[in-house]
């Protein structure tokens, strides 16, 4: 089996700070270490770029039950149960999470908490590994709950601690947004010492407070509205709200990484931050505009803050200036209010791309080449297999969010009728599948459809960084247990043909796809095999690495269909090739890169001149 | 050092350049100054182009590098030197890897790899200390300390003391392959520092 505790190592070394210390860690790092300092009891989380190391890092905190749920939402009950029970409670997650796990979180504004309960929202503008880049304070404001935004990783600690100390005080769930450059950027931070919450651990009954029945909901609805009037007068007073006078003939409203780039591009203005993105302190806001000449409001993505400024009827420039897409930088906040033109900047030159790409050995490659030779529509999922569909495999026709394939390969289904029989499958991974597929194959059965759905279960959740998940049957923490089995899984929700096959065999593995994408039932095919970088696989000693016989190779090209980054095209010159004894119109020759090559043997099949072989075992 | 050192690493995804950073980074904090580091995790590392700004001084604000801003580049790949070319400005210093890691369209004949972009980059008046650091690294005997290597170089550009880059590297690198991480560390700090002299003995 598999050991992640071996992965967590260097990080258990590594969190045996002393108080005072001052110690380098990334924003995720120091919310881990905020939280074990406010002293949480209980997180859950499901990884998400740029969320994951949170709980990865919390794990190994003493004290701490950190854990994997199996989504966003689940991970939010859990943390909400623990608050239930007068614990301090963690969820993390990616933005797109808080969708999944946006419905207890509106009622849990209702209900508030006992011990406090913080949510993490890790936005990513830029979309530098997400699906879309959505602003989450919006949530804060639609769910009627406070959101803090820290710039750094020294702040972003300190305001996990505050988090908990708002969400006790003012009975609610607390919102933490981060973004991409909080999340994954190290800077300094000092060790503090852990406090206590304030509420006692047990069991209490409180059906008024907990059970949202309409009649007890409608009474909570009145205290929700009581609780965010206190709110709003306790931002004016918070001091994480604050002003940094200087000249006052430019005035920024900002949060968040936004207050670095406005501190650096324009030093000399004023400034006034607000840790506290919502509810805003409106008196604040209004006394700093009267005080400057200009105000900006500079906040990446959505006019959040610039909406509510302007609705309090300040004259003020924002997205009017600002882009509202992407990623800011003190450069563009520069150029925006300046005007100025760019500065004499090298222009970019024209260089082959390196897009990202599915791994030397990675079963995903072997089980989209038979995919692709299917010409089928492909319904996809999230995960690393989402890159299928680049060049050359190019066998995925969509991906919108997790768990989506099953549903939306049944909706086309159900729109074409019996024309779609043989024409869509459904691929999704084995978290992906654990996350939310299952409810969609749920659907298949009931209503009747015959979709082909092909579970990749690699093993792991890849693309986050090689988290165990519940197929896995592995914790956060490292603790072997029960594994759910996928294959009995599907057989129990209904799926009468369920087969398990071997994704770098693609040669039988098209051979069943074929079979299996015509029969008129719903059926799973599962391709078990695991990861290429987990170190079962990475540390396999007797690997048979493959080689290009040379004298063989014809040049046609054919292994190069599958997109492997060991195998590589060697150009020749007609004079070149000549000496190499092929003819002069051989235009080149293919070599695996021994330094790449793990022997997965899925390039074998490809060669119909029998090229690829053994390395060691070419016969001269 | 009142100004802010911008220093920009790229490379490949898997060629250690996060932790090539991190050595940096925790240097930077042994010798008192403020840091940020800043890194894309996720679907940026599957052998995708990878970047990492570090910025050190006084007090730094933004972790991002701006566009034309970085003082030094670090390139550990040599293509990749090319593709961050609106990072630099005349007065950059680049250290390049020549090793070469195909990307997938010249790995399957699309495209081609560039021929010449030590020169492209001197042309533009760029100051380029190319090195061979997987040679390097090979020389040890740990084709995995790539990184330390380009970090040894980086090192005799910068005025910290030798000393504390490699109680880093001891803190860092698991005691299995500790030595030859700083053998390669060594041998990166020892090739710039030959080619600083001999481009001193040129001008004389």
């Amino acid at each position: 089996m598999i050991t992640y505790n071996s992965l967590f190592y260097g990080n258990l070394m590594k969190n045996k700070h002393n108080i005072g210390d001052n110690v380098l860690l990334s924003g995720n790092e120091a919310i881990a270490r905020g939280a074990f300092e406010a002293g949480v009891k209980v997180a859950s989380a499901y990884p998400g770029t740029p969320s994951t190391e949170i709980l990865e890092n919390l794990c190994t905190y003493e004290g701490v039950y950190a854990e994997w749920a199996p989504n966003e939402k689940v991970a939010l009950e859990v943390a909400l149960g623990a608050s239930f029970a007068g614990a301090r409670a963690l969820a993390t997650m990616k933005h797109v999470g808080l969708n999944v796990a946006a419905d207890p979180l509106f009622t849990a504004a209702y209900t508030g908490v006992k011990g406090g309960l913080v949510i993490v929202t890790a936005d990513d503008p830029e979309m530098h590994s997400s699906q879309n880049e959505q602003d989450n304070r919006n949530y804060a404001y639609a769910a009627k709950v406070p959101v803090l935004e820290p710039s750094d990783a020294s702040e972003a600690k300190e305001f996990l601690k505050i988090a908990f100390r708002i969400s006790e005080e003012f009975d609610t769930p607390v919102l933490v947004r981060t973004t991409t450059r909080v999340a994954h950027v190290k800077g300094m931070v000092r060790i503090g010492i852990t406090e206590n919450s304030s509420a006692t651990l047990g069991i209490e009954k409180m059906p008024e407070k907990f059970v949202m029945l309409p009649a007890h909901a409608r009474k909570r609805r009145v205290e929700l509205e009581k609780r965010m009037v206190r709110l709003r007068e306790f931002a004016e007073t918070f001091p994480e709200n604050r002003v940094e006078w200087r000249d006052k003939q430019k005035g920024f409203v900002t949060s968040g990484v936004s207050y670095l780039y406005v501190k650096e591009a324009f030093p000399e203005a004023s400034v006034l931050k607000l840790g506290m993105a919502y509810p805003f302190p409106d008196r604040m806001i209004k006394d700093f505009a009267s005080k400057v000449n200009d105000l900006f409001i500079v906040e990446e993505l959505d006019p959040f803050i610039e909406a509510h400024v302007r609705a309090l009827g300040i004259a003020c420039h924002g997205k009017d200036l600002i882009p509202a897409m992407g990623e800011l930088n003190t450069h563009i906040v520069r150029r925006s209010i300046t005007g100025e033109a760019a500065a004499d900047l090298f222009a970019p030159v024209l260089i082959p791309p390196r897009p990202p790409n599915l791994c030397a050995g990675c079963p995903h490659r072997g089980i989209f080449h038979a995919i692709a030779k299917l010409k089928v529509f492909v319904a996809g999922d999230i995960g690393c297999y989402t890159l299928a569909a680049l060049k050359p495999l190019s066998s995925m026709d969509s991906c919108v969010c997790m768990g989506a394939s099953i549903g939306t390969a049944f909706g086309m289904e159900k729109a074409l009728g019996r024309d779609a029989l043989g024409k869509i499958v459904a691929v999704i991974g084995d978290s992906t599948f654990m996350h939310s597929g299952i409810t969609g194959l749920i659907n298949v059965v009931y209503n009747r459809g015959f979709s082909t759905v092909i579970i990749l279960d690699n093993r792991t959740t890849g693309m986050t960084g090689h988290q165990p998940n519940p197929s896995t049957g592995v914790t956060l923490c490292g603790e072997e247990g029960a594994a759910v089995d996928i294959e009995a899984l599907c057989r129990a929700i209904g799926v009468q043909h369920v087969i398990t096959i071997d994704p770098h065999q693609h040669e039988s593995a098209e051979k069943i796809l074929r079979q299996e994408i015509e029969r008129p039932e719903p059926s799973v095919i599962i391709t078990k095999a695991p990861c290429a970088l987990l170190p079962e696989i990475r540390k396999k000693k007797d690997k048979n690495l493959y080689t290009v016989q040379e004298k063989t190779c014809t040049g046609c090209r054919s292994c190069l269909k599958i997109g492997c980054p060991a195998i590589e095209w060697v150009p020749l010159t007609p004079e070149e090739a000549e000496q190499m004894g092929y003819k002069k119109t051989q235009k080149g020759h293919s070599s695996i890169n021994p330094v790449m090559c793990i022997g997965c043997g899925q390039c074998v099949p490809l060669c119909k001149f029998k090229a690829i072989v053994i390395a060691g075992e070419e016969n001269g | 050092m009142a100004k802010t050192t911008n220093l920009f690493l790229c490379g490949v995804g898997g060629q250690g350049i996060l932790l090539a950073s991190e050595v940096i980074s925790s240097v930077c904090m042994k010798v008192g100054l403020d840091i940020k580091q800043s890194e894309v995790h996720g679907m940026a590392q599957r052998g995708g182009s990878v970047v990492a700004h570090l910025r050190f001084g006084e007090k730094v604000y933004s972790p991002l590098i701006a566009p034309g801003g970085a003082d030094i580049v670090v390139s550990f790949e040599l293509l990749e030197a090319l593709r961050y070319l609106p990072y630099m400005n005349r007065n950059t210093r680049v250290i390049v890897n020549t090793q070469k890691i195909l990307p997938a369209p010249v790995a399957t004949g699309v495209d081609k790899y560039p021929a010449d972009v030590v020169d492209q980059l001197r042309q533009r008046g760029i100051t380029v200390f190319p090195l061979d650091a997987f040679v390097a690294a090979k020389d040890v005997g740990e084709t995995r300390a790539v990184n330390m290597v380009l970090v040894g170089a980086l090192s005799a550009l910068l005025s910290f003391d030798e000393k504390i880059f490699l109680e880093v590297i001891s803190e860092r690198i698991p005691e299995k392959v500790r030595e030859k991480n700083i053998a390669a560390f060594l041998k990166g700090k020892e090739a710039l520092q030959g080619i600083l002299m001999s481009s001193e003995q040129a001008r004389k």
